[in-house]
């Protein structure tokens, strides 16, 4: 049994008006415990809506979706606890802060949870740290923290849930390259050290490329590619058709192929590329 | 010629009565470059380094603590001057939904014009001009809120556009824009530069954009790295790595290839040149 399961999802914006709009259509996917999930899409795509259905923030307008084998809206009422149990961080986060301390903010999910005051501590301090937040910052207005680690800080809140499924839409967007390869980092060591299944959403091709198992790309409603990242992005030309490309790196290895140079395909990295060159050359003698 | 002028530029935003602490901390220290007249530049800079408070010197929304800005000579402390000045160069910003004020496309372009007083028959003329000019004349009488991100912001470039600026800054304009977007976005930037010959001053923290321009300045913490052409600024690859910053991956490909030992004399910018000179070293 998969953890996570979509048949037949549908989502219709202002349904039976003339403004009907399908966000999402027909689409199916399972996804395993502990996968690190890639979504990409142009704008527009409906990436968001998937991703606020996946959390039941957005009620299928036909089609189910399931957790652990059970359809999460079987029971409308319990709803809040999905949301527990799968965390969403929104595109800029950071607007959402509203509390006097960051503490008090990290600690806002957990204690709507009901959970007692010392494992809400702990949960915290520990959030907090995954984010590399320091904690002389956890007593301070979250408005007097600069973006990067006020955007540390929503994020925070929402590990502090411990959600089974994290789902961050576009965590990285804003942050200069140093700022997104360290917060990726931390994603993806908080990924490796609890275990939780990491939904992704990005615009980046190379976030993507670098730290997903497998990649889900939407393309005008549909779900039109779900598969790993190697796969993904060895069908350049496809991506492309979509407002979509591969990382750089990929398109030059790609064109060193078809130029005859007996190279492997779907290199996702500057760092394989290199190996695979070097290698190359030293096979022939040349280096 | 030159159009841009910033010579020994201080800042620090907190400018307080009192004589300033020695240890005060200056976001811009002692910055000077020249622009001219038609010039594609990018300015670069992680996150902090203080080049959007460059931008903002630019159409005086800033003034100096210390150093003078010239825009086509004049003075941006001087007050008399900073509505000209501010016609001259326009500023578009990161996020195009803060910047779209009507509910038509065209009457958001028209926004610029109607406030500086021009005639309607003009200011059709302008709006007609700047929407052809970004590709978006079709969505004219489009509501902004249903554009793609991409549309949107070219909206907001042929609302500066229709304010026929000498100049256009732009900050982080592609940041929020998916790849199609951020395709459209640049390819109006840089044909308003080379059709109609307007100076650009593209603030970005993405290597590839800054590889379109003329000349590169680098800034860190506040004061100018290095700046020269794309060729000369990214071939220096350990001193943007140390800096926080990225260069491309086609540079990096081969700027490790050669740390292996590879043949490798040039280290390319763009795709194209690095696929052209791998295959020559490959073949």
């Amino acid at each position: 049994m998969s953890l996570l399961s979509a048949r037949d999802l549908v989502y219709t914006y202002s349904q039976g008006s003339p403004l009907e709009h399908i966000a999402v259509n027909k689409v199916d996917f399972d996804i395993e415990q502990g996968e690190f999930i890639g979504v990409i899409g142009h704008t527009g795509s409906g990436k968001s809506t998937l991703v606020q259905m996946l959390n039941g923030l957005l009620k299928p307008t036909a089609g189910t979706i399931t957790l652990d084998g059970v359809n999460i809206w079987a029971k409308p009422k319990e709803i809040r606890k999905i949301r527990f149990r799968v965390g969403l961080v929104f595109q800029y986060p950071e607007y959402q802060l509203f509390e006097e301390t960051v503490a008090k903010d990290i600690a806002y999910g957990p204690t709507n949870m009901g959970l007692d005051q010392e494992e809400i501590e702990d949960r915290v301090v520990n959030a907090a740290k995954f984010v590399g937040l320091k904690s002389e910052l956890l007593s301070k207005s979250p408005f007097d923290l600069s973006g990067g680690e006020k955007r540390r800080a929503a994020i925070a809140g929402v590990i502090a849930m411990d959600p089974d499924i994290l789902i961050l839409d576009e965590p990285c967007a804003g942050l200069d390259p140093v700022g997104r390869d360290i917060l990726l980092a931390q994603i993806y060591n908080y990924h490796k050290e609890r275990g939780n299944t990491v939904i992704l959403v990005s615009h980046s091709m190379e976030d993507v490329a670098t730290v997903c198992d497998r990649v889900m790309v939407m393309n005008h409603a549909r779900l039109e590619m779900f598969d790993t990242a190697q796969s993904v992005f060895s069908r350049g030309e496809e991506l492309s058709g979509m407002g979509l490309r591969v990382p750089q790196i990929t398109s030059i290895i790609d064109s060193l192929i078809e130029a005859g140079i007996p190279l492997e395909k779907g290199v996702l990295t500057v760092d394989k590329a290199v190996l695979g060159i070097t290698e190359y050359l030293k096979k022939e003698g040349r280096l | 010629m030159e159009f841009i002028r910033i010579e020994d530029l201080w800042f620090r935003y907190d400018e307080s009565e009192e004589a300033p602490a020695k240890d005060e901390r200056y976001v811009l220290e002692n910055l000077s470059m020249t622009i001219g007249k038609g010039e594609f530049i990018a300015v670069v800079g992680h996150n902090g380094s203080g080049k959007s408070t460059v931008a903002k010197h630019l159409n005086a929304m800033l003034i100096p603590s210390m150093g003078k800005v010239y825009i086509d000579g004049m003075d941006t402390a001087d007050e008399s001057l900073t509505f000209d000045i501010r016609r001259r160069v326009g500023l578009v910003l990161q996020n195009p939904d803060n910047q779209l004020v009507a509910g038509i496309v065209e009457e958001d372009v028209a926004f610029g014009p109607e406030n500086l007083g021009i005639e309607p028959a003009e200011i059709r003329e302008r709006v007609d001009f700047a929407l052809k000019a970004v590709d978006m004349y079709d969505y004219r009488l489009k509501a902004p809120h249903k554009l793609s991100g991409g549309q949107k912001q070219r909206v907001a470039i042929a609302g500066i556009i229709a304010m026929k600026p000498d100049c256009i800054v732009l900050d982080e304009p592609t940041a929020m824009l998916d790849p199609k977007g951020r395709a459209e976005v640049l390819d109006t930037i840089r044909k308003l530069n080379r059709e109609n010959g307007i100076t650009v001053v593209m603030i970005t923290h993405y290597m590839e954009e800054a590889v379109m321009a003329d000349r590169v300045f680098v800034i860190d913490d506040g004061k100018l790295l290095t700046s020269g052409t794309p060729d000369e600024v990214f071939s220096q690859v350990e001193l943007l790595k140390r800096h926080r910053l990225d260069v491309p991956q086609a540079t990096e490909l081969c700027y490790k290839l050669r740390a292996c030992g590879v043949n490798i004399d040039r280290l390319p910018l763009t795709e194209d040149e690095c696929c052209a000179l791998l295959k020559e070293v490959l073949a």
